[in-house]
C-alpha cells in the first residue's frame, strides 16, 4: 500500500518536472505579463523604466473611469472603436463561416476535377502575408481601382471606399428619405455616441477591411471543415438518400450535425480574431476615415504608444479581454444548450 | 484536491516570476539612470553609444552612419547606428526596458510628452550652438521655458508650382494674397487638372489660421483659442475653394498625400514642406517646378507652419556626456551642410542657412519663411486629439468649419488641462 503510494508520489513529481519547461514558458510569456499589463491598467505608468519602480503610483479605477464614464474624447473614441468593431464581428464571423463551410462541402466533393488545385487556390490568401494582401487591397479597393472600374461597367458609380465615412446603415436610411436622426435616437446615446451614430452601420472604407478579412480567412476555416467532412461515414449520406432525402435535407439533418463540434471551433477562432483585429488597421486606415475604422485593439495601441497613456491603452486592452470572455462563454451555453435539446 | 494543488503551484510559480522579473527590470531601470551627473562636470567615458533614427531613405542612412564614423575618428567612442522601422515605438520600448539609446531623433510631439515625464536632458544651454538655431526651431523643444532638445533639421510650408501648367494657363507673378491665390487655382483648374492640392491634416491646413491672425493656443500654451473667429473664416475660406473646384484634397484625387497628386500632375499647385523635392526627384522625375513663399492673409499677414526633428538625449544614458559630445558634433554648421547636400534636409543653424541659401537658391523660399514659421502643434497627450481633429478636417468638402474647430477645441483644451 504505502509502495504504491510513494511510486504514485514519484510519478507525480516526474510529471511535473517534464511538464515544467512549458509551465516556465507559459508563465514567462503569458501569465506575467498579463499581470504586469493588468497593474499597468490601474497605475500611472508613464512608460519610462519598470511599471514596477517606486515612481509608480496605483490610480484606481481612474483609467477605466476615463473610458466608461467620462465624457470626453477618450470614452468617444472607446465607443466609435467598440461600433465598429460590433458591426466588423455581425458581419464578419457569419460570412467567413459560411463561406468556408461552402468552399468546403464544394472541394470535398468526390466527384469534382481538380480537387487539390481548388483547395490550394482557396487556401491560398491565408498564406499570404497579410501585409502584401493590405497593400493589393488599397489598389483594388482605390477610387480608380478595379472593384470601382467593374462596378463602372456595370453602370454603377463606386464609391471612393477608404475616404468614404458615410454608415452603411445610414445610407440605407437616407435612400428610403430618412436623412435625419429622430430626436430620441440623435438626443440620447451611450459611450459617447448618440443612438443614431451607433445605429449607422459600418462605414464604406470598413466593408472594404471586412471584404479582405472575409477573403483571407476563408481558406484558414475551408480546412478546419475539410477533415470534419470526410470524417462523416458515407453510408450516413446513402442511407438518407435511400431515405428519399432531397440534397438540402440532407445537408440540414445529416451533414450540419455531425459538422456541429468544427462549426463552434470556427466560430470560436472567428469571433476572437474578429474582436482582436488590428494589422489590417495599422495598415491600411489607421482608423480613417473619421474614426470608422478604429477597432479597440488599435486603440489600445495608439494611446500606448502614440499618446504615451500606457495606463488607458491597458484599460482598453482588458476591456476587449473580457468582451472576448463573456461572449466566448455566451456562444458555448447557446451551442451547448442546442445540443441538449437534440 | 489534486487540481486545486495545481493551481496553488501554478499561482505561487507565477507571483515568484512576476517579483523576478520587477527586480530585473528595476535594477538596471529607472533608478540607476538618475545618479547621472551634469554633462558640464562628466568627463565623457569610451562607453559605445546607440543612436536611433528613422530614415527616409539609404542617402539618409548612409549619411548617418558616415558622421557617426567620423565622429568615433575624432573622439575614440564608438557608436553603434540603428535605422528604425518605426521610430517612436522603438524609442518607447528603451524607456520601457530601460535602456534608451543614447541619442535620437525626436519629434515635437514626442518630444513633449518625454519633457513633461522629465527624462530628457536639457543639454542645448551648455554647447556652442545655444543661441544659433532659428527661433521657431527652438520654440518647439521648449518645454515651460527650458531649451531641452536640440533641433536638427528645419523644414516650411511653401507654395509648389507645376511651371508646365503654369505657362500654359498664361499666369505671371506667383499669388500674393489670399484672393490672388484662389483666382489662379480656379485658372489653373482644367481637364482632369485641379488647380491646388492641400494635405489634409491640420499640418496641412493651421498655416491659414496664422495667416489671417488666428492662432492654435495662447502663448503660454495654457489655452487652446482653435476655434476662434479668425480661424473660422480660414476654413471657412478653404471650404469654399473645395466647393467651387479650385482645390481638392488628395482622398479626393485618389492619393495618399497632397505631393502624390502634385507629382502626378493631378494638381497644378501644392502646399507642402521641402520633403516634396527628394519624393519629385526620385518619383517624378518629369515634373518641372517652381517654389514660393505662401501668400499672405486678408490682413497681409505672412505665416507658414515649420516642421524639426531633434537630437533627444536621455538622462539615463550610460554615456551622458558622450552622448552630449555627439549632439555637438553633430550640430556644426559644417556637419549640418554636410546632411543638407547628401539628403536635402535644411539646416536648423542660421549660420548653416546662410550656406544652404547659397548652395541651393532655388530653395531658399524655405529658409526666408523661417522668421514668421511658427512650430506646427505638440501638446504632450494630445495624439489622438489630434488625429481626431485630422478626420474631421479630411471631411471638410461635406463638414462644418465652425463644429470641427469647436470639437478640435474641447478636445485639445481636455488634454491640455490634464497636463496642467
Amino acid at each position: 500500500m504505502n509502495l504504491i503510494l510513494s511510486q504514485r508520489r514519484r510519478e507525480t513529481a516526474a510529471g511535473w518536472l517534464m511538464s515544467a519547461p512549458v509551465i516556465v514558458l507559459l508563465a514567462v510569456f503569458l501569465v506575467a505579463p498579463i499581470l504586469m499589463a493588468a497593474w499597468v491598467s490601474v497605475s500611472d505608468w508613464t512608460g519610462i523604466g519598470s511599471p514596477f519602480a517606486s515612481g509608480v503610483h496605483s490610480t484606481g479605477p481612474a483609467n477605466y473611469r476615463a473610458l466608461l464614464s467620462t465624457p470626453g474624447l477618450p470614452q468617444q473614441q472607446l465607443g466609435e472603436s467598440l461600433r465598429n468593431n460590433v458591426y466588423y464581428v455581425l458581419l464578419v464571423v457569419p460570412v467567413q463561416t459560411a463561406l468556408a463551410l461552402g468552399l468546403a462541402l464544394v472541394v470535398s466533393r468526390r466527384r469534382l476535377a481538380g480537387r487539390g488545385f481548388f483547395r490550394t487556390a482557396y487556401y491560398f490568401p491565408s498564406i499570404t502575408s497579410s501585409v502584401a494582401v493590405s497593400i493589393l487591397f488599397l489598389y483594388v479597393f482605390g477610387s480608380t481601382g478595379v472593384v470601382n472600374a467593374v462596378l463602372g461597367d456595370l453602370g454603377l458609380h463606386g464609391p471612393n471606399w477608404f475616404n468614404d465615412p458615410n454608415g452603411v446603415i445610414h445610407l440605407v436610411l437616407s435612400g428610403l428619405g430618412v436623412g435625419h436622426a429622430p430626436g430620441a435616437l440623435a438626443n440620447h446615446g451611450f459611450l459617447g455616441l448618440s443612438w443614431w451614430e451607433w445605429l449607422a452601420g459600418p462605414s464604406v472604407a470598413m466593408i472594404a477591411i471586412m471584404t479582405l478579412a472575409v477573403w483571407t480567412t476563408s481558406g484558414t476555416f475551408m480546412l478546419i471543415f475539410l477533415p470534419a467532412i470526410y470524417a462523416i461515414p458515407a453510408d450516413l449520406d446513402e442511407a438518407a438518400t435511400m431515405d428519399g432525402a432531397n440534397s438540402w435535407q440532407r445537408f440540414r439533418s445529416v451533414t450540419l450535425p455531425l459538422l456541429r463540434p468544427a462549426l463552434f471551433l470556427v466560430l470560436t477562432l472567428g469571433l476572437i480574431s474578429t474582436w482582436q483585429v488590428f494589422d489590417q488597421i495599422y495598415l491600411m486606415s489607421q482608423g480613417n476615415p473619421a474614426g470608422t475604422t478604429l477597432t479597440p485593439a488599435y486603440l489600445s495601441y495608439l494611446t500606448s504608444f502614440g499618446n504615451q497613456q500606457w495606463g488607458q491603452g491597458a484599460a482598453i486592452a482588458f476591456i476587449l479581454f473580457a468582451i472576448i470572455v463573456v461572449l466566448t462563454i455566451a456562444q458555448r451555453l447557446v451551442v451547448s444548450d442546442r445540443r441538449g435539446a437534440q | 484536491m489534486n487540481r486545486k494543488a495545481t493551481l496553488t503551484a501554478l499561482t505561487a510559480l507565477a507571483a515568484g516570476l512576476v517579483t523576478l522579473t520587477t527586480a530585473c527590470s528595476s535594477s538596471n531601470g529607472f533608478s540607476s539612470g538618475n545618479s547621472a551627473t551634469p554633462a558640464s562636470t562628466a568627463k565623457a567615458s569610451k562607453t559605445q553609444l546607440t543612436l536611433m533614427f528613422g530614415s527616409s531613405g539609404t542617402a539618409e542612412t548612409n549619411a548617418v552612419e558616415a558622421a557617426a564614423k567620423a565622429f568615433t575618428k575624432q573622439s575614440g567612442i564608438p557608436v553603434q547606428v540603428i535605422p528604425a522601422s518605426n521610430l517612436t515605438q522603438q524609442v518607447a520600448q528603451g524607456f520601457a526596458g530601460g535602456q534608451p539609446p543614447d541619442v535620437f531623433y525626436l519629434d515635437p510631439l514626442t518630444f513633449q510628452n518625454y519633457a513633461k515625464d522629465g527624462v530628457l536632458d536639457p543639454y542645448p544651454p551648455n554647447l556652442p550652438s545655444a543661441n544659433g538655431f532659428s527661433p521657431a526651431l527652438q520654440q518647439a523643444f521648449t518645454y515651460k521655458s527650458t531649451f531641452t532638445c536640440d533641433p536638427k533639421d528645419a523644414s516650411t510650408l511653401a507654395l509648389y508650382v507645376n511651371t508646365a501648367d503654369w505657362t500654359q494657363a498664361g499666369l505671371g507673378a506667383p499669388p500674393a494674397t489670399w484672393s490672388q491665390l484662389q483666382a489662379d487655382a480656379k485658372k489653373l483648374t482644367t481637364g482632369g487638372r485641379v488647380g491646388l492640392v492641400i494635405d489634409q491634416t491640420h499640418s496641412g491646413m493651421d498655416e491659414f489660421f496664422y495667416q489671417n491672425g488666428g492662432t492654435v493656443t495662447n502663448a503660454a500654451g495654457t489655452q487652446v483659442q482653435i476655434d476662434s473667429p479668425q480661424n473660422v473664416r480660414a476654413l471657412t475660406f478653404l471650404k469654399s475653394m473645395l466647393t467651387q473646384g479650385a482645390m481638392k484634397l488628395p482622398s479626393q484625387l485618389n492619393a495618399g498625400f497632397s505631393g502624390q497628386a502634385f507629382g502626378e500632375n493631378k494638381a497644378a499647385m501644392d502646399i507642402i514642406g521641402n520633403w516634396e523635392n527628394g519624393e519629385i526627384q526620385s518619383d517624378y522625375p518629369n515634373i518641372k517646378f517652381k517654389v514660393y513663399p505662401l501668400p499672405a492673409g486678408p490682413s497681409g499677414t505672412h505665416a507658414t507652419l515649420s516642421f524639426t526633428n531633434c537630437w533627444g538625449v536621455p538622462k539615463q544614458s550610460r554615456n551622458l556626456a558622450g552622448a552630449i559630445e555627439f549632439v555637438k558634433f553633430l550640430t556644426t554648421p559644417q556637419q549640418e551642410m554636410t546632411f543638407a547636400k547628401a539628403f536635402g534636409v535644411i539646416p536648423s543653424l542660421q549660420s548653416a542657412q546662410q550656406q544652404y541659401v547659397q548652395a541651393f537658391p532655388q530653395y531658399s523660399t524655405f529658409v526666408q519663411e523661417l522668421p514668421y514659421a511658427h512650430p506646427d502643434i505638440a501638446i504632450a497627450g494630445a495624439t489622438q486629439a489630434l488625429s481626431a481633429f485630422d478626420s474631421a478636417l479630411a471631411q471638410l468638402p461635406s463638414a462644418n468649419p465652425a463644429t470641427i474647430l469647436k470639437t478640435a477645441q474641447q478636445n485639445l483644451q481636455a488634454v491640455v488641462d490634464q497636463n496642467k
